[in-house]
């Protein structure tokens, strides 16, 4: 006994090291297969109002830009309510509306990683829970991840954990959306699209009606190169974004409205096999 | 005299971490080049103190900024790693006479200390990368990055020791 308790004093350097190292990389692979831990993100009080106050600073910088995208946004919606392309207010009907949109800013942003996060400054004050899809004007960004009372934090789509459904535009074609050369924050990766379908490049990729979590054709971006992959069947596409990652600020969050039904439906046909 | 030594660490650790999450986290140099000058903190930290705090306070630094960057404890672990590792680097870079009440960081020569600081980054960067990108197949980026971020750190950490060092002869 004695002897225990001298090894254990004399190597309590090194045995609070293990532990210590023990416990971290228990976090880092649960990090890797699961969630994020739900308390350790940068959406809580703590970390969110340091980035609101940083932020607060630095959107200045960057007024003028932001007003040209929204400017910009503005016109092309105006283009469609002119050519009718969308109904006029009279015609929606409250029970045959299936998303909601919410805004928010981004508050911080990394790119640079293999996963990464977006912090938003909206949380469960704003009914915003997790799975929820997070848009930008020009195209899609990722999931939303944690919530806390006033932030969250999104998945970016540049995560090597991201599998989004997407297809090709104008064609029922559709495959998964990942991150597989996480070097490169301008290029995703479509895998998934069998070997027939006709393929040019330049094609524009938009989000498939597999997900319960994004509505059909959010525009994602444009075939770069593709060429097929290591079984011969299907394509491996690399498709370069409209979404500039580096450079964004208003953001709108998606709410489905059917997701619940949809999800108590599945899980239900699954219990029944 | 304990007091304000204490009150120096506790303003570096906070100054540190906010300045890596708000400044040096959103660099993105070349588009991943991200100094992580928060190990900067373990360069100053006195040398004759306890050994359990500090690498105590070495994991909660680095919880910190994963926390700031959602990278969940991969800066945990590199962290702790060279906090533990530091008396044998010492050892190492300064020969014995490093434990002697009369060393201090400023008396040794320039050499020593930028060997000091680059054992301290190559180590730490090394069981960043390879815990964040985690695969064997992609051990040359792992090098690739360690290198690459580890030059920038370096030259950081060295402007920044040379700037804030404490006494001027």
């Amino acid at each position: 006994m004695q002897q225990i308790i001298n090894f254990l004093i004399r190597y309590k350097i090194f045995l609070l090291y293990l532990f210590l190292l023990l416990i971290s990389c228990i976090f880092t692979f649960q990090s890797h297969s699961y969630h994020q831990s739900k308390f350790l993100n940068s959406s809580n009080y703590i970390t969110g109002s340091i980035y609101t106050f940083s932020d607060n600073i630095t959107s200045y910088f960057g007024l003028r830009e932001e007003n040209n995208k929204l400017v910009e946004e503005n016109k092309r919606l105006r283009d469609k309510l002119f050519n009718n392309l969308v109904l006029s207010p009279s015609l929606i009907d409250s029970t045959s509306v299936n998303y909601e949109v919410i805004r928010g800013r981004v508050i911080n942003n990394s790119y640079a990683d293999q996963r990464n996060y977006i912090t938003i400054n909206k949380g469960k004050n704003d009914s915003i829970v997790q799975d929820m899809g997070v848009i930008t004007d020009k195209g899609i960004l990722g999931i939303v991840e944690n919530t806390s009372d006033n932030f969250s934090t999104v998945q970016s789509i540049l995560s090597d954990k991201s599998n989004i459904n997407a297809k090709i535009k104008n064609s029922n074609h559709f495959g998964s959306l990942v991150w597989e050369n996480t070097t490169d924050y301008n290029v995703v990766q479509l895998i998934d699209i069998p070997r027939l379908v006709p393929l040019t490049i330049g094609d524009t990729i938009v989000t498939g009606a597999m997900s319960s979590i994004f509505p059909e054709n959010i525009p994602i971006g444009t075939i770069k190169r593709f060429d097929l992959d290591n079984s011969k069947s299907f394509y491996f596409i690399d498709v370069e974004l409209f979404n500039d990652m580096t450079n964004i600020g208003s953001i709108y969050i998606i709410k489905n409205l059917n997701r619940t039904e949809v999800l108590e439906l599945e899980a239900e046909t699954e219990a029944n096999d | 005299m304990i007091n304000n030594t204490s009150f120096l660490i506790v303003l570096r650790f906070i100054l540190l971490v906010l300045l890596q999450v708000l400044v040096f986290n959103k660099l993105n140099f070349f588009g991943y080049i991200n100094p992580l000058i928060y190990i900067l903190f373990l360069y100053w930290y006195p040398i004759k103190q306890n050994r359990t705090t500090f690498i105590i306070l070495c994991f909660f630094l680095g919880l910190c900024v994963d926390i700031f960057s959602d990278t969940l404890a991969i800066n945990a672990a590199a962290t702790v790693t060279i906090a533990y590792l530091r008396p044998t680097i010492m050892r190492f870079v300064f020969g014995v006479n490093y434990e002697f009440q009369s060393f201090k960081l400023n008396n040794s020569t320039k050499a020593q200390q930028f060997t000091f600081l680059a054992l301290l980054i190559i180590i730490h960067h090394l069981v960043y990368f390879t815990l964040e990108i985690f695969s064997f197949s992609n051990s040359l980026l792992i090098l690739q990055k360690t290198i690459i971020v580890g030059i920038s750190t370096l030259i950081l950490g060295m402007l920044f020791s040379t700037l804030f060092s404490s006494k001027k002869e």
